[in-house]
């Protein structure tokens, strides 16, 4: 039996691999409600070669390995559920290159959001990235991982749309490129016209590979931004709302919120949408056509535009939004977690109604907020609850809502977004079984030793055949 | 332990690990071990692991706890409604340890040394106001000002050169200054930080005793941890005095035009001290004093004012040593962050800056690029 | 319980039907006026109601003592007429409702009202006030709950109001100076017009202001700047108070300029407008406003309301205007800091 510690300090130095109580506690949790799953050990990598060493290693002594950026999905995708070693990419955080009239930028597998946003307001100000409003410790690769959402979603997609190429440590330890830079020197696609096989990799959560490199495209950054809020007290009109707004091409973000504090939003749902412009002139054009855009809901009175509050606009024009962490301690508790599913727009009016009516259930501070996708090919509708982290009944009351919300989504059609493992295993229950074969097809090829991020779409997982 | 009863509120999101800009990493010991463990989120988790009997007290686990500079990056950047209590949380722990035993062997030292010699040099206290001999600064009899040194500025050779440059400096333009001596006593910050809090009142009930019977009434510190716990703690302790950095003298002298330093056509950038920046709101006195030398050139680091990367000198470790060295320690970071600038001078505000970013200098092997002066270092030579 | 006291015959013998004449958002001649208010009073349908835009105006510019447009928007409320989207006065009535966070500093005799602004809070300090501070109170349990006449909903004022009431009555305070123009316009003008007994006299702070500027008279230097006064929709409730606009800027040596849309002729800053009837008609009014003020060559735009200034600060200050509360103008003329 070989001593997996010492093979680790081989590759990574000692100051970076531990299996010290410390460590092995604080990897085994994430701030969401999994339960913990300790890891053996945790290591720190700092090259793509050194993980290509520790995924050999894992091969050989048929150990987990489980990626992690920041861990905050908050679905506990990082957990290691089945032991194994840790890899904390964090230290992989270096910018390694813009192409500015290209846009797109290369960075490591583990560099934060808020170091790129920092180093284009800095160095290229007419560029941006699809930031989410996770924390900015957030890791861009992870949250591509995860097909997350951010900024410039509505506009041009998930954040993982905007890959423009990979670099992957496969399962079995191959180093790969993927997109336009296996055969140019440049990173402008994850796929096209070649077959894509971004796909491998992304929405896997680790369990075909490690990203060591991603590149993201990047889009124009304005001077100008403004944010408006448009509030209805109907949430069966809501889809027709982002309808007309996305019909007219003028928005960034559009987000709908519905959550009863502070008191001033209470029963209402507020459609919220940016725009920017490089001018005066640009940004009062947007805004114009957007508030003609929803004349017939101000006629009919069933909506309205809200004045933003002054000491509310900062706030909301926040990249990341620091409020979307503070939803944590609504309970003075330190936590937060939520399903975020993604749903046809025009399922907004029941979801609205299901969180809500869960929040009255199971006695949960609760928000809702929907984010359009795609011009509103779908949406994003997190049906988040605050936890008081040291209430043991209030976090089995939130787990059952967000049970409740697991099997709420498959029956208005809708997907799992970063699923936790009991949701995974609902979706491959319920998928069409030729896609699920086709996906036990890829995982068995690239993890043939079942040691990436185990328990993950995995087939034979709890009972699963 | 105090606080306990928010300690199971942090979210473990890591704002408290940046700069406000999200422009770099701005806790010393994240930064330098990478581990979650060692950020202020990892604390938090693991102070209540340790509470709750999930984990037992390990070196590591002091190692975690005691590495900590204190720097207050978190207290800045945490996006949460109890950030400000965040180091006071760190330092409850360590109260929580050093109570029972269980410390590491530096801080115990260190404890010790206070407590048996009244210094960490383990030197006698008449020693204590060597550094004053043959200058122009008086004893303390009654001047309008006592100006506090420390321990730093009274034993420690770096810093007694800056003690006695800045006590000069203080003389020459006029401002009413006496020095105690061997009669000064630690002002306690840094046994406060290490969590011995009863060490820590009894260095403070003896200073407050001491300046009473002198009829102190407005003190002028060196070091601003001094300037740190004579402002926030020595008042509920009895001692109320007007407390004064001896940059917030300066400047008010440069205002008046008491000093005019010849002109000096030099390159500096300028390194905020934890502990008079973000502990206690000064950014702009020494600044406003450099961009009175005529000629010179103030150049910000990235990391500057609130943003300030701490030298890893506090939260005990420049005794300690636990922040330890290597190329990734924060006294190196902050030195390359400030040769990045161009800048021929990284000048201090604080004793225990100077020597941290100089052994920093010396290890980079960057000394023929750049200097690390104190304030009163610059303005003294261009005195008439 | 509460109800308006309306006299339609006032109407009837009215001689000018300056209430709908003079109304800066329907076109009606004298005959018409007097036919439409009677008729509203008698329950009927008129175009009034529906095209009523809620500026507050007729009711300065009635000269008789009636109350048109609170019967306006009584007869609006009864025949289920809204003014705002459903959804905006719905998050109002939540905004305005008591919260039990209300908060009040150490009680005299007389003392200052914020309503639930938060802006006063910070505005209060230096001479202007240091004799009535920290004299004061905040919260919605003080709101003056004038703002949902904007939202045809009077059931709502006659609810709360008298609650108010009775929470300033168990204050004992003899005198109020209301902070906001809409509190005072609210004690002295709806109140009684419902017959809601107000147990204390309300003191407008443009009043206050100029008493006191008229003790620090030394210390005044005069501010020889121009500028635009932008009046609140709720001056109009207050209209006997209004000549302190010219009173104060007179004694700080403030040039006011005269513009076209001053006084009677006033247009409100739109912000109610863009709530309840979409982008037209709060643009037009707020280019036609600020186009005024930068013809007639204003330096600063002189603000008595905080929504109004939260409203159009941005807008006038990118045409170069500095946008400034009047409390905050008072103390530059005494050498204070905003």
């Amino acid at each position: 039996m070989a001593d997996v510690g010492k093979l680790l300090t081989d590759i990574v130095g000692k100051d970076y691999v531990s299996s010290e109580p410390e460590e092995l506690y604080f990897y085994s949790r994430d701030p969401g409600l999994m339960p913990p799953h300790k890891p053996d050990y945790v290591v720190m990598p700092d090259t793509a070669e050194q993980i290509q060493e520790i995924v050999r290693l894992a091969n050989r002594e048929k150990i987990p390995v489980v990626p992690m950026g920041a861990g905050l999905a908050l679905t506990g995708l990082v957990i290691p559920l089945k032991g194994g070693i840790v890899v904390d990419m964090k230290r992989m955080n270096r910018i390694l290159y813009v192409n500015e009239i290209g846009r797109y930028a290369l960075v490591e597998g583990g560099t934060p959001q808020g170091l790129l946003k920092s180093y284009l307001e800095k160095n290229y100000p007419r560029l941006r990235h699809s930031i989410p409003d996770a924390p900015p410790t957030a890791t861009i690769a992870a949250n591509v991982l995860i097909h997350g959402q951010g900024r410039l979603t509505q506009q041009y997609g998930f954040n993982s749309d905007m890959v423009a190429g990979l670099e992957v440590v496969t399962g079995t330890g191959e180093l790969c490129k993927i997109g336009s830079c296996a055969l140019s020197g440049d990173w402008f696609s994850k796929g096209a016209p070649m077959p894509d096989l971004s796909g491998l990799f992304l929405g896997w959560f680790g369990a075909t590979g490690i990203i060591t490199k991603v590149a993201v495209k990047l889009y124009p950054r304005k001077s100008l931004r403004d944010v408006e809020i448009f509030v209805t007290d109907n949430e069966d009109l809501v889809p027709e709302m982002v309808y007309e707004i996305t019909h007219t091409e003028m928005a960034e973000d559009i987000l709908i919120f519905t959550q009863p504090l502070p008191m001033m939003f209470k029963d209402n749902h507020h459609v919220s949408f940016y725009i920017t412009g490089d001018t005066d002139e640009e940004l009062e054009f947007k805004r114009k056509i957007i508030w003609h855009c929803l004349d017939r809901f101000i006629k009919s009175k069933d909506g309205g535009f809200m004045g933003v509050p002054p000491v509310m606009k900062p706030v909301l024009l926040e990249s990341p939004q620091r409020s979307a962490s503070r939803l944590a301690d609504v309970k003075k508790g330190g936590g937060f977690e939520y399903s975020g599913p993604i749903i046809m727009v025009d399922k907004y009016p029941d979801c609205a109604r299901k969180v809500k009516s869960l929040a009255e259930k199971y006695d949960l501070a609760y928000s809702g907020m929907g984010r359009v996708i795609d011009a509103g090919h779908c949406m994003m509708f997190a049906f988040a609850f605050a936890f008081n982290r040291a209430d043991e009944d209030m976090m089995a009351r939130t787990r059952k809502a967000l049970e409740e919300v697991s099997d709420f989504v498959l029956k208005i059609g809708g997907l799992y977004w970063k699923p936790t493992v009991d949701e995974q295993r609902m979706a491959l229950e319920k998928m069409d079984s030729n896609t699920r074969r086709l996906m036990k097809m890829i995982k068995n090829n690239l993890d043939p030793n079942g040691i990436m991020n185990p328990g993950n779409w995995e087939p034979g997982t709890r009972g699963w055949n | 332990m105090k606080y306990e009863e928010i300690i199971h509120r942090c979210f473990r999101c890591g704002y408290c690990k940046f700069t406000s800009d999200y422009f770099d990493f701005n806790c010393p010991t994240y930064r330098k071990y990478r581990f979650e463990t060692y950020s202020p989120g990892g604390r938090m988790w693991l102070i209540r692991a340790w509470l709750n009997n999930e984990i037992e007290n390990s070196d590591r686990l002091q190692e975690i706890l005691f590495s900590c500079a204190t720097c207050a990056n978190c207290v800045e950047h945490c996006v949460f409604k109890f950030s400000e209590d965040l180091v006071n949380i760190f330092i409850a722990a360590r109260e929580e340890l050093v109570n029972k035993g269980i410390i590491p062997p530096e801080v115990r030292d260190y404890l010790k040394n206070v407590s048996i010699s009244g210094n960490p040099y383990k030197q006698p206290a008449s020693e204590r106001g060597r550094w004053a001999e043959g200058s122009i600064i008086q004893s303390y009899e009654g001047q309008e000002y006592l100006f506090y040194v420390g321990c730093v500025g009274s034993y420690d050779e770096r810093g007694r050169k800056i003690a006695r440059a800045v006590g000069e400096l203080l003389v020459k333009a006029g401002v009413s200054i006496g020095v105690l001596g061997e009669r000064e006593a630690c002002d306690g910050n840094e046994v406060r930080t290490l969590g011995e809090m009863g060490l820590f009142e009894f260095l403070a009930e003896q200073n407050i005793t001491l300046f009473k019977e002198l009829g102190v009434r407005k003190i002028i510190t060196l070091d601003p941890h001094a300037f740190n716990a004579f402002t926030k703690y020595y008042p509920d302790l009895g001692g109320k005095f007007q407390v004064y950095h001896y940059t917030q003298i300066l400047e008010s002298l440069f205002k008046k035009g008491a000093l005019k330093p010849s002109e000096y056509n030099v390159k500096v950038t300028y390194h905020d001290p934890c502990y008079l920046g973000r502990h206690n709101g000064e950014y702009e006195a020494p600044r406003e004093i450099l961009n009175s030398i005529p000629g010179l050139e103030l150049i910000e680091m990235e990391q500057n004012r609130e943003n300030s990367f701490c030298c890893g000198g506090g939260g005990g470790n420049f005794f300690t040593d636990i922040l330890g060295g290597g190329s990734d320690s924060p006294n190196r970071v902050r030195v390359r962050q400030a040769l990045e600038t161009g800048a021929e001078i990284i000048v201090v505000a604080c004793p225990l800056c100077a020597k941290m970013l100089e052994d920093a200098v010396k290890a980079e092997e960057i000394e023929d690029s750049l200097e690390v002066l104190d304030l009163a270092e610059i303005i003294i030579p261009r005195l008439p | 319980m509460y109800s308006l006291r309306f006299d339609s015959d006032i109407c009837r013998t009215c001689p000018s039907g300056a209430c709908l004449v003079k109304c800066q958002y329907m076109d009606v001649d004298k005959e018409t006026a007097k036919e439409e208010m009677v008729k509203i009073s008698q329950g009927k349908d008129s175009f009034v109601l529906e095209q009523c835009v809620t500026c507050y105006a007729c009711e300065e510019y009635c000269k008789r003592g009636n109350h048109p447009f609170y019967l306006i928007t009584e007869k609006r409320e009864e025949k289920g007429i809204l003014t705002s989207p459903r959804a905006i006065t719905k998050q109002w009535i939540n905004i305005g409702h008591p919260q039990g966070k209300y908060i009040i500093g150490g009680i005299k005799p007389r003392i200052l009202s914020f309503g639930f602004m938060p802006e006063f809070l910070k505005m209060v300090k230096g001479r202007l006030f240091e004799d009535i501070m920290p004299s004061f109170i905040f919260g919605q349990e003080f709101f003056c709950n004038v703002v949902y006449l904007h939202f045809a909903n009077t059931s709502i004022i006659k609810e709360r109001l008298p609650m108010v009431m009775e929470n300033f009555k168990r204050l004992g305070v003899e005198e109020v100076v209301c902070m906001h123009d809409e509190c005072y316009g609210s004690f002295a003008h709806l109140a009684p017009a419902y017959g809601i007994e107000v147990p204390f006299k309300p003191i407008h702070y443009f009043e206050y202001l100029y008493k006191r500027l008229k003790e620090l008279r030394t210390e005044i230097r005069p501010l020889k700047i121009k500028v635009a006064y932008q009046r609140p929709c709720s001056s109009r409730l207050s209209s006997d108070k209004h000549h302190f606009v010219r009173d104060i800027m007179e004694l700080i040596g403030v040039d006011l300029i005269e513009r076209e849309y001053q006084d009677e002729n006033a247009l409100c800053c739109g912000g109610i407008f863009a709530m309840c009837y979409g982008y037209d008609l709060a643009h037009d009014v707020q280019t036609r406003n600020i186009n005024d003020m930068v013809a007639h060559g204003a330096e600063y735009c002189v603000f008595n309301c905080p929504a109004c200034q939260s409203t159009l600060g941005e807008k006038v200050a990118k045409r170069d205007i500095k946008p400034i509360h009047m409390i905050d103008l008072c103390k530059m003329a005494i050498g204070e800091q905003p």
